[in-house]
């Protein structure tokens, strides 16, 4: 029970997706034009990727090696046809809005990266444990970017008008270039926290804050 | 005329990193030389290119007929991942200098969200096949370009003092903002 709260709780803080992994970019800035937008998609990351680290984790003794992506994409693949279906069918408007999103799922790195990384390596309770964890993670920094863009790009949170009366919006802020702004700042604070708090403990400063997907492709010979 | 415009429209209107905001691993990825950033820009090119027009004929010969467009999402990324295998090997035995120039980046371009994110785009506003495969020309070289401004602009950084916080992709997602608001500009173009 210790280590699956374990496994649970480091997707929270240490290893939250898109600030501390950098993993699954493309959505955060996609999708985050308001908070419940975020939220949504959020709600389907968890779903895919509880389910996909549970199932490969489950068959991850029988696959072979050498085309075991493949067969991580196929199931990951199948999962999220699933999720379309089930968004198509219970939540139209959503699915209308994060549109071609949603099967980008599949490509998405946080699900392949939590597969090979954690899901083939261990044992089913566990990769369901970090699945969630990290889904939960990701679904609070969705959160939070598109609470931050909608509240300065619109002056409402979750659709209500929550700001002072002469509020301007700042309408850049809903537009592509808040996104990048929106979330490279807070990529920033983030760091700066793990700077301060690693110099209070008298720790080395951590050497590589970013890597991530990004990480993989300047070193395309490893 | 048209055509023109639709070029013009991929490349600099709807950037497809800077205003669709699909691709941005290899776009905050890639970016730190300028060779490096054209050998990504092609190998994307040439697969989207080849991938779009492959799963055209897949999703109105295959899935639409049978009434199976539900499939698409799984059989699109399947196709893809096994364009790319085909294409490395091809490439390794026939033609070895591309492969030398594109070798190291095709196994990444698998999961990369510009290919499906295109196959799937164009399926949506329901191209004919020709003009599928020529926006998907028009949009790889959109993001072609957006790469090797951002690996122009970080050669420069490199010999600046950045605060640490902000080393790495945090100011690259800065720096991809400003870009996206001057890219913005063009929109009174059309």
């Amino acid at each position: 029970m210790a280590s699956m709260w374990k496994e649970f709780s480091k997707g929270l803080w240490n290893e939250i997706p898109p600030f501390r992994l950098v993993l699954g970019l493309c959505p955060t800035l996609a999708v985050t034009k308001s908070a419940d937008n975020g939220l949504g998609m959020g709600l389907a990351v968890i779903f895919v990727l509880v389910l996909s680290n549970a199932f490969i984790s489950a068959v991850r003794k029988i696959i072979p090696k050498k085309v075991r992506i493949v067969c991580f994409i196929a199931i990951s693949a199948t999962l999220v046809v699933a999720v379309e279906l089930l968004m198509q069918a219970f939540a139209y408007p959503l699915y209308q809005q994060l549109g071609i999103f949603v099967p980008l799922i599949v490509v998405n790195c946080i699900i392949l990266g939590r597969a090979e990384a954690f899901a083939a390596k261990n044992p089913v309770h566990l990769s369901i444990a970090d699945g969630l964890g990290i889904g939960v993670g990701y679904t609070l920094a969705l959160t939070l970017v598109g609470a931050l863009r909608e509240m300065l790009g619109t002056g409402m949170l979750f659709g209500k008008y929550i700001m002072w009366e002469s509020f301007q919006p700042f309408k850049i802020m809903v537009e592509a270039p808040g996104a990048f702004l929106a979330l490279g700042s807070l990529l920033g604070l983030m760091n700066c926290i793990t700077i301060i708090q690693a110099r209070k403990r008298g720790d080395e400063l951590p050497v590589n804050l970013t890597s991530g997907c990004g990480g993989a492709c300047c070193n395309p010979e490893k | 005329m048209d055509y023109f415009l639709m070029f013009i429209g991929a490349v600099f209107v709807n950037n497809i990193v800077l205003a669709q905001y699909l691709g941005q691993c290899p776009y905050l990825g890639c970016s730190k030389e300028k060779s490096v950033s054209i050998g990504m820009g092609s190998a994307v090119c040439f697969v989207a290119v080849l991938a779009t027009a492959i799963t055209w004929v897949v999703q109105k010969k295959l899935l639409d007929p049978y009434d199976l467009g539900y499939l698409q999402t799984i059989v699109f990324i399947l196709v893809i991942a096994a364009l790319v295998q085909f294409v490395e090997m091809f490439l390794k035995k026939m033609i070895p200098p591309l492969y030398k120039s594109l070798g190291i980046f095709l196994p990444l371009i698998t999961t990369n969200c510009c290919v499906l994110g295109l196959a799937i785009l164009v399926q949506r506003e329901e191209y004919g096949l020709g003009v599928a495969v020529y926006y998907s020309f028009a949009a790889s070289m959109g993001f072609m370009l957006a790469l090797i401004l951002m690996a122009g602009i970080r050669e420069r950084f490199a010999l600046c003092r950045v605060p640490r916080g902000l080393q790495g992709t945090s100011l690259g997602l800065i720096m991809a903002g400003l870009m996206s608001l001057s890219f913005m500009a063009f929109k009174g173009m059309i």
